[in-house]
């Protein structure tokens, strides 16, 4: 028998399965039904304990298609039951396999809708998974590394697409599926390390920038702030979660730490401009304060759950941010709008410039 | 959006009678519907011609109609009631072609009426085969190949291009006969050809097979914005091939990857928004299981079963929202009411996994075909909520009420190997039994899935719920189960009645060593968003293992057991009492709640109740509610014989049953005590005995002479009851109610082949209202519950009245009633005999309680609380009856059952009740007719056939007679046309099915036939001639009568000389005295 102990104090028992050690880490739960594997590969989840609240996890094991980066990026996944023959034509290993080998812990057995329901009203907070009563529980929950480089590419690497526009994508802690549709759409990408600097980035020539998502507190990236500021000067940009948020701080607005966050893929998101209402998924724990917004920086999109800021407009700049993903395979049919807005901006950039 | 602000009176056209296919879950969304329009302060106009609904109550409408469902009735009431707008989209299949005939035949225009929601081109679209796919090839969607082939050659060609297997449907064959699947060309050529040879139009329809594919649904919602989400998805069990609504589904989709999923969900909505969806719409998939192809196979645009199942399984109210959309808001502006603080246009996510089996009719139908495909044959369904599939499967199981707690079916551990391997590749009712079987006896998971084509995922929760049973069983008794295995198998879902049984142990024992080991079960909450926020609705299901979010509420408390699925013989009626019983109860002041696990119904809404609890209605289900919710007091009396059933139970955990004494109960249900109350009053009853071998029954037959009525005690829809003639049929009747363990005795009664009348009353333990008499048209012998039942009555003297009220009153008093009682009699040669006393509500209360004007639930309610029948404002004695005419007409739903005798008996088949209203006995009957879909024929549209048993002849000798100078072409089957011709009444000989089939066929289909009127010889052998007769009507299409009483009805109609649109249409308010 293992527990998760939380800052609090507060245990909940289960079973390990996949890499069986103790580990620490931020404590969020995640309310999709499916996508598993999506997930544990997503940046925007590296170092962090996600409690999946849907209880049947497994069911289709791994497969070698729907990764979102090269390796699993969270440190542990809390499931209520683990399924022990996975079933799907793609499926190439067992999850409690792939988790072995990509040193995720795992615990199964967990009351997850209890934890869930603990961290709504106490808010996300750190824990750690252990088999034995800890003697430094408060260091291992400490130890969760501070993710946002570490998730981002080591070399830029490009993407060809046919006959469409340049965007450059500043790489945060990307998913794959996030520039799946601009590259479907002709444009070829440019991916970049999170530290390349502005100017790097636009002597290579791009008609674009994208700001990726990623894991962590933007207030974390000063550095990755600068370079946002220049690019958006610059360029048509579009920023995407983190990306969204970094572009908020470097307009000059500020962000904060929300109770639980958004975690999942059933986020409605009101459009004001379009007046309509689209399902998002969305991964964040941090969002853009509605208090002291500068002038200038406008909200179009609010949630429609909690009224907290989904998107924002920069005035005079030819740029624009959302904080859920317009893409993957959830935003396939109701936000790519987002992107077919980036690429008339870009198209429009073009118009200006020749 | 706000508000259409033109919209100030809405017609709302409900779905009629229930039948297969078309049940419940209407009058959940039409009483959905209504609550909303009423809510935003709109006039609302309801018709319907099902009296057992709630949607029809004068409390959710402000003008009801209980009027047939026809063009000619609606441009009636439309005339009247001049509504702005119409609101069809809730009233299943039959709203909608109502309302496209209607702006077919330009009344919607005349009349100046809106239809809301989807729009008719968009209904249209999606209802037209050709249009829907045209425009599902216009935005890429695809649909399963197919062609319309007149010779074989065309269709190898379609097959060489799509690819084998492929399925040959002939057009118009009898029950689907002739067509199969082709794997390759020879069978092809071969299948096709006998396909064209039995097709009366020499048709065939070629399709490329997709059976064994994942079947997906997806249950989406628009609004008028163009906003649209997924409320829910779902995964069969049971691969394509099977109907959705025969299939075990679970919720959410269990096997699919994300893009998986997504692919078909962008798929779902590209599709509504195409075809421009207003409200609630459901589409179905086969998705390859090896691969990312897929079709789409159906798209109902509009709410539908599954959106009811959607809606409980979620928690997100489908009917509700789609009437608001209809209305003019947009999904963000509409609250989410189980969250309080959410909107419609968030996605329910869930943290439980939800399990829909549906509930087939072949515990009655014991000779029917069982084998489930494309037509629908469940009658209802029942739905479990878990945290595990094995919890949800075996809360399922308990729920069914089949007399099952865990997957072990005793009959098939009986067979051998071979036999079970056999039965494996048989699609039938009983699949997912055998499948168990299989597992449990070693066949591996790979070759069930090889044969069966079900996923490995489900086979493995399976073949869990099977390893624990096992290893359970291998234990040493009771004292061997320690804490782990005892609180494994609770959180798998196993019944302590089960884990007892596989323990050798008893229920109690395993029931106190489950406290001592602290292994309790908890309950969580229904809250559309996984535990993201707070719900405010108390929406429960059970669980063990993990934290409770039920508490005691500490207020004063009755519980509401509900009545399961809907089954012939307790139907949606129940669910009208169970809910008017909680509307009472609120009104008393009491916090109520209800136990039920049908997810079609209004009782399993969210806001019925204070408290919903959705678990199986057994013992130790029930028993788990009440320890949470320590209740002052549980009402069994409204759920049917579900929730009687339970009131021993309830009384052993020593909590208050409300109304009626257990002991009361049992004195009316066991046939001794009964006896002795009945002589103590001096009233006569049909000599009788208890049996339990079919040597006993067949000596007390001979002692009451032959015929006799056999039947179980504690039954309901007269289950497994017959008429016997001789001692053959007598035995044949034993065997097969003794395939299940009795734990009751057999009744055995002479038969008294007389009128029946029937009466509901109410007693407060000493006076007694009966809000009416109903007399039966059939005379006893064919079922109450399908016969037709007049109110008032038309054919009883004052003096057998008179007698009907005192009898209800001393026995009513006798027994003690706190609350309702149904008696059944029957006047036979000038005398008045008692047949049975059910000590609870019926399923004639809604219907009477409509037409007399007295809320009778909520009277039986206070009568229980311990309010007096006079304080209640209806007086006592017979309340003086109504001035219009009620006739309640059953309806039948004979062409989705194979193999089901027609005739009549005293088993109940009909699933559902129209009525028929008018100033006049005759007018009302024939409006009944016209609700059931039984026009009333003229001469000049064919001719009536007769095939009458011999006991029967004389009378129909009459009707022919009478038929024949009214203009009729009289046809007879051999022996009733040489007994017509005998006496002078020209009849054309017909041939018998078996004689010249092809001949009789042919006169069928000349239309020639216009209505048979036959009636049974003894026995349920199905190749006799008689039945294969009846049959062949229902396959053709062709009304059939088959009692000389129900011919003598319609003759009295056909007399009348008029037709449904010449009666005015009567509303609900009319009939108040």
């Amino acid at each position: 028998m293992a527990m998760l102990i939380l800052e609090d104090g507060t245990r909940f028992e289960g079973t390990l399965f996949g890499c069986r050690k103790a580990v620490g880490g931020e404590v969020v739960f995640m309310t999709g039904m499916s996508g598993y594997q999506e997930l544990m590969t997503d940046p925007a989840y590296c170092g962090q304990i996600v409690c999946m609240t849907y209880p049947l996890i497994g069911n289709i094991g791994v497969n070698d298609l729907d990764f979102e980066s090269g390796s699993a990026k969270l440190s542990a996944i809390l499931v209520s039951e683990l399924c022990d023959m996975p079933s799907n034509w793609q499926l190439k290993t067992p999850l409690e396999q792939y988790m072995e080998e990509q040193g995720v812990v795992g615990m199964h057995g967990v009351d997850t809708r209890a934890l869930t329901r603990h961290l709504r009203k106490a808010g996300v907070q750190r824990g750690c998974i252990v088999e034995e009563e800890p003697a430094d529980a408060a260091q291992l929950m400490a130890a969760a590394p501070a993710p946002a480089l570490a998730c981002t590419c080591d070399q830029p690497y490009e993407i060809p697409g046919e006959g469409g526009p340049v965007v450059a994508v500043l790489d945060l802690g990307m998913k794959r599926s996030l520039t799946a549709y601009l590259n479907k759409k002709g444009c070829t990408i440019r991916v970049y390390p999170a530290s390349t600097p502005a100017q790097a980035i636009l002597d290579a020539g791009c008609d674009g920038v994208l700001v990726s998502g990623g894991p962590g507190n933007p207030q974390d990236y000063p550095e990755i702030t600068e370079a946002v500021r220049a690019l958006m000067a610059a360029r048509p940009t579009l920023g995407v979660d983190l990306g969204h948020l970094l572009m908020a701080l470097a307009a000059g607005a500020k962000t904060e730490r929300m109770l639980y966050g958004h975690h999942g893929s059933n986020q409605p998101v009101k459009d004001l401009a379009r007046g309509t209402c689209a399902v998002t998924g969305q991964s964040h724990l941090y969002a853009v304060s509605g208090d002291g917004l500068p002038e200038g920086v406008t909200v179009s999109h609010i949630n429609w759950n909690d009224r907290s800021i989904e998107g924002l407009r920069y005035a005079g700049l030819q740029a624009f941010s959302v904080q859920f993903t317009p893409a993957g395979l959830g935003g396939e049919f109701d936000t790519t709008y987002v992107f077919d807005q980036f690429m008339d901006m870009m198209k429009k950039g073009d118009e200006q410039n020749a | 959006m706000p508000k259409k602000d033109f919209i100030k009176k809405v017609l709302v056209i409900g779905s009629g009678p229930i039948v297969i296919g078309q049940a419940a879950e209407f009058d959940y969304a039409g009483t959905q519907a209504c609550r909303v329009l009423k809510e935003e302060g709109l006039e609302v106009v309801l018709v319907n011609s099902n009296p057992a609904t709630i949607m029809t109550d004068t409390d959710i409408a402000d003008k009801v109609y209980l009027e047939p469902l026809t063009v000619s009735s609606l441009e009636k009431i439309i005339a009247l009631e001049r509504p702005d707008s119409l609101l069809a989209s809730l009233g299943g299949q039959t709203g909608l072609n109502m309302a496209m005939e209607l702006d077919e035949k330009g009344i919607l225009a005349k009349y100046n009426v809106r239809l809301l929601g989807t729009k008719i081109d968009a209904i249209r679209r999606a209802e037209d085969r050709e249009d829907f796919k045209n425009m599902m090839i216009a935005i890429g969607e695809p649909c399963v190949d197919s062609v319309i082939v007149h010779d074989v050659e065309a269709s190898v060609e379609f097959a060489n291009e799509h690819g084998y297997p492929v399925i040959v449907r002939p057009a118009y064959t009898l029950g689907g006969t002739g067509g199969g699947i082709a794997e390759n060309e020879r069978q092809l050529r071969e299948i096709c050809a006998d396909g064209l040879r039995s097709s009366r139009v020499h048709e065939n329809l070629i399709e490329k097979s997709v059976a064994g594919w994942k079947e997906i649904e997806y249950e989406v919602i628009r609004d008028g914005a163009g906003n649209c989400i997924t409320v829910c998805n779902m995964e069969n069990m049971d691969p394509v091939g099977v109907h959705t609504g025969d299939s075990i589904v679970v919720a959410p989709t269990q096997t699919l990857r994300e893009p998986e999923a997504y692919m078909l969900r962008h798929a779902a909505l590209s599709i509504i928004s195409a075809l421009g969806i207003e409200g609630g719409c459901n589409v179905q998939f086969a998705l390859d299981p090896d691969s990312l192809k897929y079709y789409v196979i159906e798209v109902n645009p509009r709410v539908s079963r599954s959106s009811a199942l959607a809606s409980k399984a979620t928690g997100y109210p489908i009917a509700k929202v789609t009437t608001r959309i209809a209305l003019g808001y947009t999904l963000d502006e509409i609250a989410n009411g189980v969250t309080g603080q959410t909107f419609a246009c968030a996605e329910p996510t869930i943290d439980y996994i939800v399990l829909k089996f549906p509930r087939w009719p072949f515990d009655k139908f014991v000779y029917a075909d069982k084998h489930i495909g494309t037509k629908m044959k469940a009658t209802g369904e029942i739905m479990s909520i878990g945290t595990s599939f094995e919890s949800a499967m075996l809360k399922a199981v308990r729920s069914l009420e089949m007399g099952m707690d865990s997957l072990v079916v005793p009959s098939l551990e009986e067979l051998d190997d071979e036999e079970i391997e056999r039965r494996l590749h048989e699609i039938n009712t009983e699949r997912a039994f055998v499948v168990a079987e299989a597992l449990r006896r070693g066949v591996t998971i790979e070759h069930v899935h090889d044969v069966t084509m079900i996923d490995v995922w489900f086979l493995r929760k399976v073949q869990k719920i099977v390893m624990m049973e096992q290893a359970i069983r291998a234990l040493d008794g009771a004292k061997a189960l320690d804490y782990d295995t005892l609180m494994a198998a609770k959180k798998m879902g196993m019944a302590d009645k089960a884990i007892a049984r596989f323990v050798g142990s008893t229920e109690e024992e395993i029931r106190a060593l489950r406290r001592e080991m602290k292994i309790l079960p908890s309950f969580r909450l229904v809250d559309t968003c996984g535990g993201e926020f707070d719900a405010v609705s108390p929406y429960y299901y059970s669980a063990y293992g993990v934290a409770s979010e039920a508490e005691n509420t500490g207020r004063k408390t009755v519980v509401v057991l509900g009545s399961g699925p809907i089954r012939i013989g307790q139907g949606i009626e129940f669910d009208y009492c169970s809910v008017h019983c909680v509307w009472a109860l609120k009104r008393a002041g009491f916090d109520t709640v209800i136990i039920n696990n049908n997810p079609e119904t209004v009782s399993t809404d969210f806001d019925t109740s204070d408290r919903l609890y959705f678990e199986p209605l057994t013992p130790e289900d029930v028993w788990n509610v009440l320890e949470i919710e320590q209740p002052v007091g549980v009402v069994c009396q409204f759920g049917g014989q579900t929730a009687i059933k339970l009131a021993k139970a309830v009384r052993q955990a020593g909590y208050p049953i409300l109304g009626t004494d257990l002991g009361d109960i049992d004195a009316a249900e066991d046939r001794e005590l009964f006896n002795q109350l009945l002589n103590s009053l001096g009233i006569p009853q049909p000599k009788g005995t208890t049996v339990f071998t079919a040597d006993e029954a067949a000596a007390a037959a001979k002692e009451l002479g032959y015929p006799v009525l056999v039947r179980p005690s504690y039954v309901l829809g007269g289950q497994g009851m017959e008429i016997a003639y001789d001692e053959k049929h007598i035995r044949e009747y034993m065997s097969i109610i003794n395939m299940n363990v009795q734990e009751h005795p057999i009744l055995v009664d002479k038969y008294l082949l007389g009128r029946e009348i029937e009466v509901d009353a109410i007693c407060d333990g000493e006076n007694v209202l009966i809000p009416g008499i109903m007399e039966h048209i059939e005379r006893a012998g064919i079922h109450s519950g399908d016969s037709i039942s007049v109110y008032p009555p038309q054919h009883l003297a004052p003096r057998i009245q008179r007698m009907v009220t005192e009898y209800t009153i001393n026995i009513a008093r006798s027994l003690h009633v706190k609350g309702l009682v149904n008696i059944q009699f029957i006047e036979y040669a000038g005398d008045l005999y008692i047949i049975e006393v059910n000590p609870r509500s019926s399923r004639t209360v809604p219907y009477i309680s409509k037409v007399t004007g007295i809320p009778i639930v909520e009277l039986g309610v206070r009568a229980s609380l311990g309010e007096k029948v006079p304080a209640m404002g209806f007086g006592t004695g017979l309340y003086p009856p109504a001035p219009t005419v009620a006739v309640k007409m059953p309806v039948f739903s004979f062409e989705k059952l194979n193999e089901v005798e027609v005739a009549l008996g005293p088993e109940m088949k009909s699933t559902g009740e129209a009525l028929g209203l008018a100033e006049t006995a005759e007018e009302a009957y024939l409006k009944g007719f016209a609700s059931t879909k039984m026009a009333i024929p003229h001469p000049s549209e064919g001719g009536v056939l007769f095939a009458i048993a011999d006991h029967d002849k004389r009378e129909a000798m009459e009707l022919a007679e009478t038929l024949a100078s009214l203009g009729f072409e009289i046809y007879a089957t051999s022996g009733t046309a040489h007994k017509f011709n005998h006496n002078y009444i020209g009849a054309h000989l017909v041939s018998r099915p078996g004689e010249d089939t092809d001949a009789l066929a042919k006169l069928f289909d000349s239309g020639k036939i216009r209505l048979i009127i036959t009636t049974p010889t003894h026995g349920r052998d199905p190749m006799r001639a008689g039945f294969r007769l009846r049959r062949m009507a229902v396959e053709y299409g062709i009304a059939c009568v088959t009692s000389i009483d129900t011919a003598k009805l319609l003759l009295k109609c056909i007399k009348l000389g008029k037709k449904e649109e010449d009666i005015p249409a009567l509303g609900l308010h009319d009939l108040i005295l």
